[in-house]
């Protein structure tokens, strides 16, 4: 199968720079609001939890941030793929850049978990299915990095990385329905797709809008990391050159 | 909701200001990292520009 043309044109690395450097404000300053909003709701105005008190604010990071972990290695996987398919250089750059965010998500998602773990269940970690298979995931995230790191050429570092990232892909699932497939400590999903939340809507609205919040804060992240790197890349092309040396001391 | 109550967090504050404090750094960080990343390449690349163009200037005499 073959993209239309103006994809290409579209994705070129030139295009992508100019184009992502008028929108990283934009998503900045929504990530701005929406966090500032999110933060405000889910400290202030969201009552205590009946059961686990004030703890359970801990869940306004945690799960926005298992959340993008997951996200984000998706986001990875699906462009990598379109990168290694129709050899798209912003799709392979693209994946590349979101390794680091995707593994602080992860790390943040692991540890705020082990520090709402340790006054519910009395412990930081336990070998369990959900926990396991988030480690996992932070693993292959530190996997593509170290992989991109140790092969110079970029296009054969891609190639390794879709592959390595299209195999982890089997980890989502596994994370996702590892509290129904096994018995397990962690609680099972209280934010579902298609029936009614077991939340109250005072406790839910802070968490989707630190969701959202945290999915602007991704969009202006990966797109900075981008147009560094796309600058690094392509430093053998006129328009780099010219970018450069329009660039003030 | 007196100020120290909040910051009390019913007993829990270690934990909840230790979730919220390791976000703000982690994530920050994440966040700023690359403009001091874009800086430093195109330092770089300002050089290497420079060193070709000497490198032509030389060649044509």
């Amino acid at each position: 199968m073959k993209l239309p043309a103006i994809v290409h044109k579209f994705s070129s690395p030139k295009n992508f720079y100019t184009m992502s450097g008028k929108m990283i404000p934009w998503f900045m300053w929504s990530f701005l609001i929406t966090l500032f909003a999110g933060l405000y709701y889910g400290l202030f105005v969201a009552p205590p939890d009946y059961q686990q008190g004030e703890s359970y604010r801990i869940m306004y990071i945690h799960v926005p941030a298992a959340w993008m972990s997951m996200f984000i290695y998706m986001v990875m996987a699906i462009s990598a793929s379109v990168g290694l398919i129709w050899r798209i250089k912003t799709a392979d750059l693209m994946a590349s850049v979101s390794a680091p965010i995707g593994a602080a998500f992860t790390f943040l998602a692991l540890v705020t978990g082990s520090l709402w773990g340790k006054p519910m269940w009395g412990t930081y970690w336990v070998w369990d299915a959900r926990l396991t298979s988030e480690l996992i995931l932070l693993f292959l995230y530190l996997g593509f990095i170290a992989l991109q790191a140790a092969i110079e050429d970029p296009r054969n570092a891609a190639r390794a990385g879709a592959v390595l990232l299209i195999v982890g892909v089997v980890n989502i699932p596994i994370i996702h329905y590892s509290v129904e497939w096994w018995s397990t400590l962690h609680q099972g999903a209280t934010v579902g797709k298609f029936d009614k939340p077991s939340m109250h809507i005072s406790m839910l609205i802070p968490l989707l809008v630190m969701a959202t919040s945290f999915k602007l804060y991704y969009a202006a992240s990966v797109l900075m990391r981008a147009r560094g790197e796309i600058l690094r890349r392509e430093q053998n092309t006129r328009w780099v050159k010219e970018v450069v040396e329009n660039e003030s001391k | 909701m007196s100020p120290s109550e909040f910051f009390h967090m019913g007993g829990y504050a270690v934990y909840v200001w230790s979730s919220y404090g390791l976000a703000l750094v982690l994530l920050g960080w994440v966040l700023i990292s690359p403009v001091f990343t874009k800086k430093s390449i195109i330092k770089e690349l300002k050089m290497k520009y420079r060193q070709q163009e000497r490198q032509r200037q030389e060649d044509s005499r």
